[in-house]
């Protein structure tokens, strides 16, 4: 019995190997795919860059950003300072770049925090069904249908904007989306027969969820966690733009924006730049979000 | 279908209760309305205004007269202006009707043309210069957007073309002592229309690319070519009314979006809507503006959903509602 399995198993020993391409991981697949995507390789080049550049600011950025030169106040782009100075005589380019710390930072780690809680509460109520599953849709339901920037204000205005308030406000509220894809999920995937075989071995309900069922929703939990970078930047931005977000001292990009707003005028290269480097940012994340899905769901190519 | 309306509606009173109570406890939680008495000379002022505002009883029993006279169309008056909050919402809620009704119409419209001309000419120029374009709009923080196009619409182009007058406008949606559907008031819309539906006509145009190649793609497309139906009546006639109904899902659930923007909008124009209303009302603690804001907010977005829903049965008699 076990003989005529193997040999079934092997493919028909007597039809001649095909010739070329080595059986390939589902690894090696995804890589080749994703590599494939040129805007999304092109895309994560960048962030990579972009995030060194940022948290390596103080290994090569020349001048500094908290130092001013009042009598030279507001000043264009040039060989010195390569993006101006702004009202205080301070190095744009520098303020640009250490404000991105701030951006970058609340973008990965709410994008971390929201994914991990997302994809467990998601995972939790969509295999366990139930009151769980009820309680979980009508609180995404109920954060529907007020725009979710008006609940981050308020939040906000509540407990202050410190970096960290701001990232646990964002993930607070990016979690149900993550939540809602990673349900849907494994709703399906818990109906395939692997599922029904580990729990006929005696698999827990955890090894269940976390061995055999989490490993198959990695796709869209992983493009999901992706396009949460850019979305987090994007929120923070427009709150911090708002007045609601990141306070001072810290600066993001959304603040120079605030503090920008009424260069629409004159001096306008203190608007260009930090809205610049948020959408290069949010632009690059995109591209490997799609890159990801076309690499890990080769039919939603559009 | 009017038991079918009549059940979502009822289904989504409970939702907005739960919503505007737990608003309610939040901002009594973080706002003191009597600290503005804190350096009043009379030392049982502060207790006097607690009394008459129910302060000292139980947040639900607050929150339960509060509901009554809301339901009874008194929605209390401002903190800040001493005005009723029903003419407030009223004056705001028309401007913000105003900005809504043209954004979604620009951005259907646009948004219907760049998918299908580009869904029709895959793999063209155009197509590539479009999908870019679309890319960067999704990107684009729309309250940067709207502060680049003041700067280039108001400033840069007078500047270079040497314009007498500004082509546009960005401030408010009149200029003083104006009213009425007129040239003036096109001036004022153009910015702040584009800015609060950039966004989103990036990404309705992609999703309604996707979807007309959807149906390109589709057998009944092929036969109707076969047959020797023209082209042109082949995309228009069977192309787009059938890409168009995954779209109506899509704009249902970017409402809310819309009303996200209109923070940002309002707020760079100066106008005077509903967007910029809740940005004041939250820095002042304005509790019956923001209520009354979230609940009609609320209403906006859950009617719209619904009208997305029957007009998605109606263009396609497959769907049945349930």
């Amino acid at each position: 019995m076990t003989a005529v399995a193997a040999g079934s198993g092997t493919g028909a020993a007597d039809l001649p190997a095909p010739p070329e391409a080595p059986p390939r991981s589902q690894w090696q697949l995804f890589r080749r795919r994703f590599l494939h995507h040129k805007l999304a390789v092109f895309g994560l080049i960048v962030i990579v860059i972009l995030y060194v550049l940022v948290f390596g600011a103080s290994f090569w950025v020349p001048n500094d950003p908290l130092e001013q030169d009042v009598l030279l106040g507001t000043q264009p782009p040039s060989g010195e300072h390569w993006f101006g100075t702004d009202q205080l005589g301070r190095d744009y380019f520098a303020r640009v770049i250490y404000a991105g710390q701030i951006s970058l930072k609340i973008g990965l780690a709410v994008a971390i925090i929201s994914t991990v809680v997302g994809a467990l509460a998601g995972a939790i109520a969509g295999f366990f069904g139930g009151l769980v599953d009820q309680i979980l849709m009508r609180v995404t339901d109920l954060f529907l249908i007020v725009p979710a920037i008006a609940i981050l204000a308020i939040a906000l205005k509540k407990f202050g904007g410190t970096d960290i308030v701001i990232i646990l406000v964002l993930a607070g509220l990016g979690w149900m989306s993550i939540a809602r894809v990673v349900r849907g999920q494994v709703l399906s995937v818990k109906e395939k027969e692997f599922v029904e075989a580990a729990r006929a071995i005696g698999a827990s309900n955890g090894r269940i969820i976390f061995r055999h069922i989490l490993p198959n929703c990695i796709g869209p939990i992983v493009v999901n966690a992706t396009l949460a970078i850019a979305i987090a930047i994007v929120t923070e931005s427009t709150l911090s733009f708002l007045g609601f977000g990141v306070q001072k001292p810290d600066t993001s990009w959304g603040n120079m924006l605030y503090d920008a707003k009424g260069n629409v005028r004159f001096d306008e290269h203190l608007l260009y730049f930090p809205g610049l480097f948020i959408l290069i940012t949010v632009l690059c994340v995109n591209f490997v979000g799609d890159g990801l899905r076309d690499a890990f769901d080769p039919q939603s190519r559009r | 279908m009017f038991f079918y309306v009549l059940r979502r509606l009822l289904i989504s009173i409970p939702v907005v209760l739960i919503a505007s109570f737990l608003l309610f406890w939040f901002v009594r939680e973080t706002f003191d309305p009597t600290a503005r008495l804190r350096t009043s000379r009379d030392p049982t002022v502060i207790q006097r205004e607690t009394e008459r505002l129910g302060l000292d009883k139980p947040i639900p029993v607050q929150y339960g007269k509060w509901l009554k006279e809301f339901v009874k169309g008194d929605w209390g008056t401002s903190n800040r202006t001493r005005e009723p909050v029903t003419d407030m919402v009223r004056r705001a809620l028309w401007n913000t009707v105003q900005l809504i009704f043209w954004g979604i119409v620009v951005s259907a419209f646009l948004a219907v043309a760049v998918g299908v001309f580009s869904a029709v000419r895959q793999y063209t120029i155009p197509d590539y210069v479009l999908t870019g374009l679309s890319y960067i709009a999704i990107a684009m923080p729309p309250f940067w957007f709207g502060l680049l196009a003041i700067n280039l619409a108001a400033f840069k182009i007078p500047e270079w073309f040497d314009l007498d007058e500004r082509p546009v406008d960005f401030v408010g949606l009149h200029s003083a002592r104006k009213s009425g559907f007129n040239k003036d008031y096109l001036r004022h819309l153009v910015l702040p229309v584009m800015t609060l539906s950039v966004q989103i006509i990036g990404s309705w145009s992609r999703f309604q690319r996707a979807a007309m190649l959807d149906v390109l793609s589709a057998d009944y497309i092929r036969t109707a070519r076969a047959k020797g139906v023209p082209r042109g009546k082949v995309i228009f006639k069977h192309g787009v009314r059938n890409a168009l109904i995954p779209l109506i899902t899509v704009m249902a659930v970017d409402i809310g979006l819309l009303f996200g923007g209109l923070l940002v909008t309002e707020q760079i124009f100066s106008i005077a809507g509903m967007g910029k209303m809740f940005v004041d009302a939250l820095l002042q603690g304005d509790i019956a503006v923001l209520e009354a804001w979230m609940i009609v907010v609320a209403i906006f977005v859950i009617v719209f959903n619904l009208l997305a829903d029957l007009i998605y049965s109606v263009l396609d008699p497959r769907i049945r509602l349930s």
